[in-house]
């Protein structure tokens, strides 16, 4: 076996693909020429790509620079010296960003669990109830957030309730946790209704209650099933946060835009979304690690 | 009401079926699927029904298990008739154990959690009293080293083995099988038709819509014949699949011996 390895050995990628064993196989020239010519064009992407990368930077580049108003530009939005100012305050401001995302990541989950429970619950005795889980979730789907922020931020206080918060942070986080609420209860409720009905009947016919067939068999299944799109969800929440800076609440945006209102240059803000963006990189990141294994135990013939 | 002591004294006496039906009909979508249905079933029998697809086995299993409501008729399990409206339907569940045709095992469990499920949450039986019996039943079907794996790592035959396990751990007084092994290939066909056998040696009481005719012969007290919605004929295996008097379970056997099925 070992001295018919050796020759395609030669060829690298070979070995892997040979079936070990114990018979006495020896790949065809067949076999050999058509791996070479998988090599062969193999190579020749990976150099294409490496080409095309190439000049469509410089491409960029150039068109970048020899803009009319590039320095300028650069001045405005770049600025070293500018951005040195900016990333610790910006920083500073991101923590409210982080404990915002936690505190509503969690009750956006809880209220959204909740919305969707409702809406499949049956029998005329929750007819109300079903139905202000679908209107909470058509009106707050519907309304833009940033007016939902402002209507909550701006309108609470103005009423001037006794013992109600004025604290933009609150009410921030309240206008984030009522409109992903809906995004997420609806993401739950597509959970619920694509594990297949059998899995009902198979409960039920154990002898266990609606209610326990729900909580046992059909919201387990609804929950594993829903991973990727509610850290999806999540990933979006994370950035909004970012918009409870129009109450006022000093987070990495309202960070940014104080040195930009003191100083003119923008480059703090440039700041702010570089630290965003690598905030919700991992984040992504992992909802598609989620995804692929999900997608891998699928194809393994699970039925999850 | 008045009928209540009367079910008492009936389900004591040993020879009072355990599961009855009387002109059960049921449609769907305006199309009936069981027009004028009468069954009785006798305790430690096994009842087969037969036919072919669309005759309505499947749905007059459902119908017994209140996993669909009849439209007309009634049905008694032990006496009580289940089909009263005011029944506790998830009582009368706790009954019965079915097994589907395509497992329904819960594929977010392991075998020992899909098994202990309704022993615990329904019959509120401990943690590991559920456990030791379940894996008491997993052994004698030999599953024993299985009880800690999920349902998608089992083949075909192994999850139908569970899925008849997961119904017998409540110790149901009727057993329902969906046509069980249709989703089986062949091979694995005899492993989960030798538990049935097991099963009726110990004298459980049965009901099964079969397409294995060959197994319906040798296992059942009583064969039921069912065509466009009703029984059209009934009687010991030896007297349909020996000498059915009617002429469409003639050619339906004929149809299945043709096929190579019996």
């Amino acid at each position: 076996m070992t001295v018919v390895k050796q020759e395609p050995g030669r060829d690298g990628a070979d070995d892997s693909g040979m079936p070990g064993g114990d018979d006495d196989y020896v790949p065809s020239a067949r076999r050999l020429d058509r791996e070479r010519y998988k090599r062969a064009r193999s190579r020749r992407a990976t150099g294409i790509a490496a080409l095309s990368t190439l000049v469509t930077a410089v491409v960029l580049y150039v068109v970048v620079v020899n803009a009319p108003g590039w320095p300028r530009t650069k001045e405005t939005f770049f600025s070293a010296e500018y951005a040195r100012e900016a990333l610790p305050k910006v920083l500073e401001g991101l923590w409210l960003n982080v404990r915002l995302l936690l505190v509503c990541g969690a009750a956006v989950l809880v209220l959204g669990m909740l919305i969707a429970v409702a809406r499949t619950l049956r029998g005329p005795v929750f007819f109300p109830v079903r139905a202000l889980a679908a209107a909470y979730t058509d009106f707050f789907r519907g309304l833009p957030l940033i007016i939902n922020l402002m209507i909550v931020v701006l309108g609470v206080p103005a009423l001037r309730l006794q013992g109600v918060t004025v604290d933009p942070v609150l009410l921030g986080g309240t206008a984030l946790t009522l409109t992903y609420s809906a995004y997420v209860a609806e993401v739950f409720r597509a959970g619920i209704e694509s594990v297949h009905p059998s899995q009902r009947a198979a409960a039920r016919s154990l002898g266990l209650t609606n209610r326990q067939a729900l909580r046992h068999v059909v919201l387990p299944q609804a929950v594993r099933r829903q991973v990727p799109p509610l850290l999806n969800d999540l990933v979006s929440l994370q950035k909004d946060t970012g918009l409870v800076s129009i109450g006022g609440a000093i987070d990495a945006v309202r960070a940014a835009d104080i040195i930009v209102g003191r100083s003119l240059n923008y480059t703090p803000y440039i700041v702010a979304g570089l630290v965003f963006v690598a905030l919700t990189i991992p984040m992504t990141r992992l909802t598609d690690w989620v995804t692929a294994r999900m997608d891998r135990r699928r194809a393994q013939g699970g039925t999850i | 009401m008045s009928d209540a002591p009367k079910a008492a004294e009936v389900s004591e006496a040993s020879d009072a079926p355990v599961l009855r039906m009387e002109s059960v009909r049921k449609t769907f979508g305006g199309s009936p699927v069981l027009r004028d249905v009468d069954l009785e079933v006798a305790p430690h029998t096994v009842t087969a029904l037969i036919g072919a697809s669309g005759s309505g086995k499947s749905t007059l299993l459902r119908c017994a298990n209140l996993l669909e409501e009849i439209d007309d008729g009634a049905i008694w399990l032990d006496g009580e008739e289940i089909t009263d409206p005011r029944v506790d339907q998830d009582a009368v569940r706790r009954r019965i154990g079915v097994v589907f045709q395509s497992y329904n095992l819960f594929p977010h469990m392991t075998v020992l959690e899909n098994i202990t499920l309704a022993p615990r949450r329904v019959h509120g039986v401990g943690r590991a009293e559920a456990e030791e019996r379940a894996r008491e039943l997993l052994d004698r079907l030999g599953l024993g080293a299985r009880a800690g794996e999920y349902p998608d790592r089992l083949s075909g035959g192994q999850q139908q083995r569970v899925a008849i396990v997961r119904a017998l751990a409540v110790r149901p007084r009727l057993l329902l099988l969906d046509e069980i092994t249709a989703a089986l290939d062949p091979e694995l066909v005899g492993e989960v038709l030798t538990v049935v056998r097991d099963l009726k040696d110990e004298g459980m009481t049965m009901v099964l819509a079969t397409h294995e005719m060959g197994f319906a012969r040798d296992v059942a007290d009583q064969v039921c014949f069912l065509d466009g919605g009703v029984v059209l004929e009934r009687g010991t295996a030896g007297e349909i699949f020996g000498d059915p008097r009617q002429e469409r379970t003639r050619r339906f056997l004929r149809r299945i011996v043709e096929s190579g099925r019996l």
